[in-house]
């Protein structure tokens, strides 16, 4: 029996034929007949006005495991280039490949989004699997599942990777769940054991612990956190080897519309996330006015500005600035805590950073703990000079 | 509005150790509160009851003592509570938690799900989108704003992006979850949390559910922690006490150096 289904109730309105976006659905007698083109994406069982389709999905057994072969990453976008994510993901990917002895490819899904294939291939993707459409513009969970889905069943790679960042880890569980396969969130570390499976390194409770996870199902997925891999270097005489998978997209399959796109940090010192450097300031700065000693020691040093959670709650500072539990979690190569104590709450958010330095007056600040470079003293006093010594010694020559 | 919201109990994280000899958590003696995720999602849940009208439910998976984030989401409000009890439910990972309260949802009617965007133990934010897969209702995500139109059965959010928020349109029912921001959480009264814990919690096993308990729980997972372990720790720093700031910044100056700055 097929895993699809179409039940007496079809009343042959073509519905699905038109929706079906790889074409594999036609009319028999006046009933929707589903072809081997299926990739059992889903979008006939949501559009059908008589829910006649349905899909019952069996877990893969284990004695087929064999049959999934090959590394994938799924490269994200945004505004039509890539994010430095998809890169970090491909040179951990790469070497995951490696020893597997399996082939490293990339899944590039978007709207005139060709171009994009060459600096995958550079930084390592062996194969790109490339979706175009212009209805891919945004990311849209629906639509980007059905996709996703529909690959991994037609081509079957052993391990997916997936950058946690927002959309990441609204898709990945998503397609998760459809597959029914085991995920594991915000991985800070991947190994192949003995057996050659993915072991998954997290930390939970706020980075108290780590835990290695194993997936019982294939293929086995992962989101990882942005930052925490290197980004390879790229080689840019390697030509992308593009495999194009044509997909036609019914707009009425998709259920949310993105209306607009609002930008509020167009300021590469308000993006946190990014930043390679993080200059952060708690409760000690005092008020909102001395929050430019923090903006003018950042662009010194080509870096944004974090905060923790009092001076956001006291309105000091937006909330997607917000490092810490209920803001962000940041793994920059340098984060600066000005004036920060360092509750629990701060250091799970911040804890990863490659370098930390802290100021505090205060020589029992809990911050002091985890720096890499403690200054007991005051920033008042402090940042500026070393803001001014840094404008003179012009702009860092290590440029990112 | 029929809206759902689903909550998890989680130890207060800054509490919680881990035994070095057994490498297992201690989670002896730490408190146990509502995942403050989760608060923003059924203030939210309220709100949109107080202007619609309607039936706020809120359900929760966990062992008998989770009744008391059940009893505090009663006391903020909540018409309805459901605790989903069953040792064959325990160790379930994302994939198991979703799919049980799945089953439990497809016998309720709803027009609205919420949850936190995440629960501060396990961080994962996995459960909320798969939920909404085995449902087969459309999810927004990292929401900070919610607009419901009861007339046209339509909700518009604001939902967070990495540099700002996307304004996103969806037809109900859908699943929504919460970050912070989205609303201020009102702090019940302790008359409301008297009253809240006469409130009756109905309580539904794995026989309730008619389920096959191999697919809940630890046995239904798909993902399995074969190790747990302490982080490593970071390696110790320097204390600079200087009490010249000139000196200070020099110190600060000449750790970048070679390391941030060529």
């Amino acid at each position: 029996m097929s895993a699809i289904q179409v039940k007496e109730t079809c009343t042959g309105c073509g519905v699905c034929v038109k929706a079906c976006p790889f074409g594999a659905i036609v009319m028999v007698e006046g009933k929707a007949q589903i072809g081997d083109s299926c990739t059992l994406c889903t979008v006939c069982t949501r559009i059908c006005p008589q829910h006649a389709i349905t899909i019952e999905r069996p877990m893969v057994p284990t004695e087929q495991f064999k049959d999934y072969k090959g590394v994938w990453v799924i490269a994200e976008t945004s505004e039509g280039s890539l994010r430095n994510v998809s890169f970090e993901l491909l040179g951990e990917g790469g070497r995951l490949a490696r020893a597997l002895g399996e082939e490293l490819s990339a899944v590039l899904v978007g709207s005139e989004v060709t171009k994009l294939a060459k600096p995958l291939a550079a930084h390592g993707a062996e194969k790109i699997f490339l979706v175009e459409h212009e209805l891919l513009k945004h990311f849209v969970t629906d639509t980007y599942t059905d996709i996703l889905s529909s690959l991994i069943v037609r081509y079957k790679p052993s391990i997916v990777l997936i950058g946690a960042t927002i959309n990441g880890r609204d898709l990945a569980p998503r397609v998760a769940a459809r597959l029914r396969i085991g995920l594991t969130a915000d991985c800070t570390g991947l190994e192949i054991d003995a057996e050659r499976r993915l072991v998954q390194i997290r930390p939970a409770f706020g980075g108290n612990i780590m835990a290695s996870i194993i997936s019982q199902t294939r293929p086995q997925m992962a989101t990882v956190r942005p930052r925490v891999m290197k980004t390879p270097k790229p080689d840019e005489s390697r030509e992308p080897k593009i495999e194009r998978v044509n997909v036609n997209l019914n707009p009425v399959a998709t259920r949310a519309k993105v209306l607009d796109k609002v930008k509020q940090l167009s300021k590469a010192s308000e993006k946190i996330e990014e930043a390679h450097i993080i200059v952060s300031c708690g409760k000690g700065i005092g008020s909102q006015e001395n929050l430019k000693l923090a903006y003018e020691l950042a662009e010194a040093l080509g870096g944004a500005v974090g905060g923790s959670r009092p001076i956001v709650d006291c309105g000091w500072l937006p909330h997607h600035q917000q490092v810490g539990q209920s803001g962000k979690t940041v793994s920059p190569e340098l984060y600066i805590a000005l004036g920060i104590s360092g509750s629990i709450q701060h250091r799970i958010g911040m804890q990863s950073s490659e370098m930390i330095i802290a100021v505090n007056k205060d020589p029992a600040a809990p911050i002091f703990s985890i720096a890499d470079l403690s200054i007991v003293g005051d920033i008042f006093q402090i940042v500026p000079r070393l803001t001014e010594q840094l404008q003179g010694l012009n702009k860092p020559s290590k440029q990112h | 509005m029929k809206i759902i919201v689903c909550v998890k109990q989680v130890p207060e994280i800054t509490e919680v150790k881990i035994d070095p000899v057994t490498h297992t958590l201690v989670r002896e003696g730490v408190p146990s509160i509502l995942n403050p995720f989760d608060e923003f999602a059924v203030e939210e849940a309220l709100r949109i009851r107080e202007k619609h009208g309607g039936e706020v439910t809120v359900l929760t998976m966990g062992p008998p003592q989770a009744k008391e984030v059940l009893v505090k989401c009663l006391a903020m409000g909540a018409d309805k509570a459901v605790l989903l009890t069953d040792r064959a439910f325990a160790g379930a990972d994302t994939w198991a938690t979703a799919y049980t309260l799945c089953l439990l949802i497809k016998r309720l009617e709803f027009d609205i799900i919420l949850c936190g965007k995440q629960a501060i133990d396990g961080d994962t934010a996995q459960v909320g989108p798969m939920l909404a897969e085995n449902l087969g209702i459309p999810q927004m995500t990292f929401v900070k704003k919610v607009d419901v139109d009861a007339k046209t059965r339509k909700v518009v959010v604001e939902r967070e992006t990495e540099d700002g928020h996307e304004v996103v349109e969806c037809r109900l029912p859908a699943l929504l979850t919460a970050i912070k921001g989205l609303n201020e959480p009102r702090l019940p009264s302790l008359m409301s949390m008297m009253g809240a814990v006469k409130k009756e919690i109905k309580t539904v096993t794995a026989t309730d559910l008619g389920v096959d308990p191999s697919l809940v729980g630890l046995k239904g997972s798909y993902t399995q922690v074969v190790e747990v372990f302490a982080p490593e720790p970071r390696k110790k720093g320097t204390l600079v006490t200087e009490t010249d700031p000139e000196k200070a910044a020099k110190r600060i100056l000449e750790f970048l150096q070679g390391r941030v700055l060529a």
